[in-house]
């Protein structure tokens, strides 16, 4: 499972050249509004045919300008998910669920599609009218419309931008379930960190057009170098729900530690997605002891990129990569050199989701 | 009916429905197509091209039944064909009627369609190609049905509006009971007769019924058409 992407294309003073590959699973596409985002998942949907491009879905190739080979959209079996929807108005939300469904070389049986729908609780809507749908259920339909057109890859285009705060909570879950259980091939465009660390297992940074970063969501965030200040640095790790302490904290063990946080209703043993942003976690050269934060971590520092009169430290705390944020002026009373070791305090622990 | 009009009264009204109905109905295959055409399609000259389907509603009709006259009449380039060849004649025929409403109703028609074409979000289309569904299969179950509202009030309006053809038809065909002589000209021909005007009155009455009939339904369609999105 591949997805290989390579294009040029220039438009007005806007030029985009970006060539990439991924191994399937979740990728983001992230970058700022305008860096072409959005562009590149529609010269890979075929609705916008670029100057010059290749792209290939797992070996299948969709597009090659040198060879003039261009499968038309409606061939390519590259269901996209918008920002707004766009369901078929005249249609009901079933026929809007099996419209690809219909038009697909091999269709999902029976159970598929009751699975889908169950997954993304569409069990009550399906003989609504898209009209009176709330926006977070348009996205749910969307995405079961083009999860049912069996396609050999997702295009998710900033599919939760639409929704409010409280709509795209509501639509996370759905879409964390289907990263697990699907094993196809997602290109996820987003410019939240909060929905790249929840959903991404590789993350392509996008700025004017070109690549300006690409990795694993568990390095890359931290790779004060690399991402340079956007998106916004913070660890992302998986961790084992090891048990609950006397004072009611539950423990979080993963490969560099454990970390005590607020009491988690899951089972012991349950594989999370945790998350701690660089602005949550202080520095110190010497262990503390009177503290009120719960988590003190020894680590190691790995790289430092300084700006301004701030610092990106990267933080090795066994094999697990944290990075933090302090200014310079701390940094240089503290002398924190690559190689040198510290405890990272940590002031609140994000637990994004069950790992995969 | 016969009770509330005269055997030539219903004979008028009844050859006006069918000829309004009948140019309308053949007509809207060919106003869908120009109104795709129109809307989705940008070449130098579109202007003039839009310029020449809407001449037939902006040129005096009875200019427009001459120039048929001058093209279709049995003596015409293509009138004598089609005698000489099909046996198809236009002239004092309801066939001419129907022809020359049709071709005059035609611009109501496309600008109708067209206003339905272009209201309709062109991204439902690039879903639709995600998914699938190839240019034929969209047009079929996208566009069509998403314009299907507006080309209904479209064309309720044009047979409205054919109603009230009279220049067209007394130019083109003739002015002959039974045949060609519909409402309008009907009133017309009640008019040309010393103590005619009652008669007229009454043909008056029940053309201002028709279009309010036609008018209301094709104003119901058109909200239907925007209820819909």
């Amino acid at each position: 499972m591949s997805v290989e992407v390579f294009l040029r294309h220039r438009r007005g003073a806007f030029a985009l050249d970006v060539a990439f590959v991924t191994r399937g699973g979740v990728t983001a596409l992230f970058g700022p509004s305008g860096a072409g985002k959005t562009s590149i998942v529609s010269v890979i949907a075929g609705l916008l045919r670029p100057q010059e491009g290749r792209i290939a879905v797992n070996g299948r190739v969709l597009l090659d300008t040198s060879t003039r080979l261009s499968v038309p959209a409606e061939a390519r079996r590259t269901a996209m998910v918008f920002q707004d929807s766009r369901l078929f108005p005249h249609m009901s939300v079933r026929d809007n669920l099996l419209f690809g469904w219909r038009r697909a070389p091999v269709k999902a049986d029976a159970a598929t599609i009751d699975h889908v729908v169950d997954l993304l609780g569409l069990g009550g809507l399906l003989g609504r009218a898209p009209r009176g749908l709330s926006g977070g259920e348009k996205s749910r339909v969307a995405l079961g419309r083009a999860l049912l057109a069996s396609p050999d890859m997702l295009l998710l285009d900033e599919p939760l931008a639409s929704l409010d705060a409280a709509r795209r909570d509501e639509i996370l879950p759905y879409l964390e379930k289907l990263a697990r259980e699907t094993r196809l091939p997602m290109l996820y465009v987003s410019h939240s960190v909060e929905e790249v660390a929840r959903l991404a297992d590789e993350i392509v940074v996008l700025q004017d057009g070109r690549v300006k970063a690409q990795g694993s969501v568990f390095d890359l965030l931290t790779d004060v170098d690399a991402i340079a200040g956007a998106p916004p640095l913070g660890a992302v790790f998986e961790a084992t729900l090891a048990g609950q302490r006397a004072d009611g904290l539950s423990l979080l063990a993963f490969d560099g530690g454990v970390l005590a946080v607020a009491k988690l209703s899951r089972p012991p043993g349950a594989r999370l997605r945790v998350r701690l942003r660089a602005e949550d976690i202080m520095l110190a050269c010497e262990e503390p002891r009177a503290i009120s934060a719960n988590n003190v971590l020894p680590c190691i520092v790995g790289a430092v990129r300084a700006h301004g009169d701030q610092a990106d430290i990267q933080l090795l705390c066994g094999a697990t990569k944290l990075a933090a944020r302090i200014t310079g002026a701390s940094r240089a009373r503290l002398g924190l050199e690559p190689g040198v070791s510290a405890f990272a305090i940590v002031k609140s622990v994000t637990v994004e989701r069950e790992a995969g | 009916m016969t009770e509330i009009l005269s055997p030539a009264e219903s004979q008028a009204l009844l050859l006006s429905l069918r000829v309004s109905g009948v140019a309308i109905a053949c007509a809207l295959p060919f106003a869908f197509v120009t109104a795709l055409f129109l809307a989705r399609t940008r070449f130098p000259g579109k202007t003039l091209v839009d310029g020449i389907i809407h001449l037939p509603l902006v040129l005096p009709p009875v200019a427009v039944g001459f120039l048929l006259l001058m093209a279709f009449g049995t003596r015409g380039p293509v009138g004598g064909w089609l005698l000489a060849h099909l046996g198809i004649r236009f002239v004092f025929s309801w066939t001419g009627a129907t022809f020359a409403s049709a071709l005059i109703t035609f611009p109501l028609q496309v600008r109708a369609i067209r206003l339905a074409l272009e209201g309709a979000d062109t991204g439902l289309g690039e879903a639709a190609r995600t998914l699938g569904a190839h240019a034929f299969d969209r047009l079929a179950n996208l566009t069509l049905p998403l314009a299907l509202p507006g080309i209904i009030s479209g064309a309720i309006t044009a047979v409205a509006a054919s109603l009230g053809e009279f220049g067209a038809i007394i130019t083109f065909v003739s002015n002959i009971p039974g045949q060609t002589q519909t409402l309008p000209l009907a009133i017309y021909a009640a008019l040309q007769i010393p103590g005619g005007e009652a008669e007229a009155a009454r043909l008056c009455g029940l053309s201002v019924l028709l279009a309010l009939l036609f008018m209301t339904a094709g104003e119901f369609a058109t909200r239907a058409a925007r209820a819909w999105r």
